[in-house]
């Protein structure tokens, strides 16, 4: 096997339940080692992409190999890949250190050796002592965390991690992403990471793919989702966006292709403030205005008839500031460059 | 509004409650609590003190002094050997019902939905709507030697087989209605669905993502059948077998219907606080079912049975 043999790949892979298609023609590759994301709402394929690459679930047409290997068809305790669980799925009758050593044990290690790498995922994962605990005398951030332990003891080639922070609070949440994050450097294993979360697979992924309705829309680094989104789709999902089309896109930027522009990359100006000629400059008049603290979100009208979305960070103005800044006439620029077309 | 919240006497014995939730329940809990202590706690007591009397062999009337001389007459031979035969019987048909049961309660829980659910569901209850006793007696009829059971053995040249089988000692007779095996088929069949009902809620409770995560971990579906979903549904096999196991223990109407003559514990104790009038050795006698039902229960919480209650 060569050293570029991807970790995984997917091709034309479909699942469909009777009329449903869940996963529809997916053609995927995964790198060996990296941190990929599959980004997308509720339904739109990802989980059951998860599930196919698991073995919990076979693809009704496709092919999936994992490290050159045709995997199609075979038992989930047939492939080298394990899974942390959306509800960790814990054996509640087992202690937490019998929870993270049962892969070793139904691989019959000896008891010594077993207990030896028990604690050291423990330590790993930050959960000295607690081995003897019940799954149920654990909070849910440590239950998380034993999840995790009793995947990688087995020292999996890719490891399938099911919105695994999706039950944590926002605080655990970020100190879970990080953690994380660091973990996968440390391990070296392949992680494919299945989130609804856009930031969250935007600030831990090496790639994403962005499903909808069962198929890919895009896969890419965060920054290649983000700055230039493929698809309306991609653009409207990962993080907040402008669509403009039609006959106001030809009055902005004198063409009539649909284009997005990111809220942030539009700057608020007086009236009357000077374009330069690699600018897109445009009237209106702030119709709301949302004050978040760290910065304010400003819903501006057009006069070509579209709404834009600005945002801009609360470096010297208060909530009072913005907030008497409703009703009032603006001049919004841009840099051409940040008018991204879509497909 | 302003005015005072409830001026009709319901809802000011609403409010009356809801600010003395103990009261309330101290209301709620009296009747069962009542019916618990006296009646059924109270004839338990009742019980114990007879079986501590005896009977006065040439009178022929209960002596109401404490002695231990009823229980020691438990131990003569052909009581002990009642209690053997129907302890034996009681836990065959345990062990038999928890491995039928459990398949059926298996696909119950995991892989039945709706309709199919609901039907088997009513299929696995429809049997407890009619009288016991009629059902009994069909089954006497089923396997009588004219029965349906010999008759079907007879078209297909299987006779032969039921003769070699009725001619086992300790399971045969002389038709399968009198035999100890024809009441093992029916004690099975009678407490069948005591045995379903609590498996499928035990597994019902197990999440699938359990099973997932143990295929996962490299487990083959026998090693997750024993390390995950056994364990997990044991309680469930163990309420069911509390079931089987005190209900053949006490049942005296199946073992005088169907089997031959030999005594069961149930019969026993009809006999001897009805025809020979021995309450004391009656209530003695009932006592036996009940002692062995707790050695029973203190070995399946010694195996971890209500670990997870």
């Amino acid at each position: 096997m060569s050293a570029n043999t991807p970790a995984l790949r997917f091709t034309s892979v479909s699942r469909h339940f009777g009329e449903v298609r869940a996963v529809d023609g997916v053609d995927l590759t995964v790198r060996d080692g990296e941190f990929f994301s599959m980004l997308g709402p509720s339904g739109s394929g990802k989980t059951t992409c998860l599930r196919l690459i698991a073995g919990f679930d076979q693809p009704t047409s496709g092919r999936l190999e994992l490290y050159g290997q045709d995997v199609t068809g075979r038992p989930p305790y047939e492939r080298d890949v394990n899974t942390v669980f959306q509800d960790y799925a814990l054996f509640p009758h087992m202690s937490v250190g019998d929870n993270i050593g049962y892969g070793l044990m139904i691989k019959k290690v000896p008891r010594a050796e077993r207990e030896r790498r028990v604690q050291e995922m423990l330590e790993l994962v930050r959960l000295p002592g607690l081995a003897a605990r019940r799954p149920a005398q654990l909070s849910g951030g440590q239950r998380q965390r034993v999840a995790l332990a009793r995947a990688l003891i087995n020292h999996p080639r890719v490891l399938l991690l099911d919105e695994p922070l999706g039950a944590l609070d926002l605080k655990l949440r970020q100190e879970m992403q990080v953690e994380l994050k660091a973990l996968q450097q440390r391990v070296g294993i392949t992680f494919i990471f299945v989130t609804h979360d856009q930031e969250e697979a935007l600030t831990m992924s090496d790639r994403i793919a962005v499903f909808s309705r069962g198929r890919i829309e895009q896969v890419g680094t965060p920054a290649e989702i983000y700055e230039s989104p493929a698809t309306a789709f991609v653009a409207g999902f990962v993080g907040i966006s402008n669509l403009v089309s039609g006959a106001a896109a030809h009055a902005l930027t004198g063409r009539p292709d649909t284009f997005t522009v990111r809220p942030e990359k539009i700057h608020l100006r007086e009236p009357g403030a000077p374009v330069a000629g690699d600018e897109i400059g445009a009237d209106g008049r702030i119709r709301d205005v949302l004050y978040l603290g760290m910065h304010t979100r400003y819903l501006v009208a057009l006069e070509c008839g579209v709404d834009l979305t600005v945002v801009e960070q609360n470096l010297r103005t208060t909530s009072m500031d913005v907030l008497s800044a409703r009703g009032r006439p603006v001049r919004l620029v841009w840099d051409r460059a940040h008018s991204r077309p879509l497909a | 509004m302003a005015t005072s919240p409830h001026r009709d006497p319901l809802g000011r014995l609403a409010t009356y409650f809801y600010n003395r939730p103990r009261l309330l329940l101290l209301l709620l809990l009296l009747p069962p609590l009542a019916w618990l202590g006296v009646v059924y706690l109270g004839s338990l007591l009742a019980l114990l003190v007879q079986s501590f009397f005896y009977i006065d062999e040439f009178t022929g009337r209960v002596v109401r002094e404490f002695t231990l001389r009823t229980y020691l007459q438990l131990l003569e031979p052909a009581n002990v050997d009642i209690f053997v035969r129907t302890t034996a019987m009681a836990a065959s048909v345990t062990a038999a019902a928890a491995l039928l049961a459990f398949p059926l309660a298996y696909y119950l829980a995991r892989y039945a939905s709706g309709r199919l659910k609901a039907l088997l569901y009513l299929a696995v209850v429809l049997p407890l709507w009619s009288s016991y006793i009629v059902r009994v007696y069909a089954w006497k009829s089923i396997l009588a030697r004219e029965g349906i059971i010999s008759w079907f053995l007879a078209q297909v040249g299987l006779s032969g087989l039921l003769e070699a089988v009725l001619a086992l000692p300790g399971l045969g007779g002389s038709s399968l209605s009198t035999s100890a095996l024809g009441m093992f088929l029916v004690f099975l069949y009678i407490w069948l669905p005591y045995m379903i009902l609590p498996i499928q809620a035990a597994l019902e409770r197990v999440p699938a993502s359990l099973l997932e995560a143990s295929g996962d971990l490299g487990a083959r579906p026998a090693q997750t059948f024993w390390t995950v979903i056994l364990p997990l549904a044991f309680p469930g096999v163990v309420a069911g077998s509390i079931f089987t196991f005190s209900l053949t223990l006490g049942d005296f109407i199946i073992p005088s219907i169907i089997g031959n003559s030999s005594f069961f514990i149930g019969m026993a104790v009809l006999r001897h606080q009805g025809t020979a009038g021995n309450i004391p050795l009656a209530a003695a006698m009932t006592v036996v079912p009940m002692a062995i039902m707790g050695v029973y229960l203190l070995v399946a919480r010694r195996l971890g049975a209500f670990d997870a209650l």
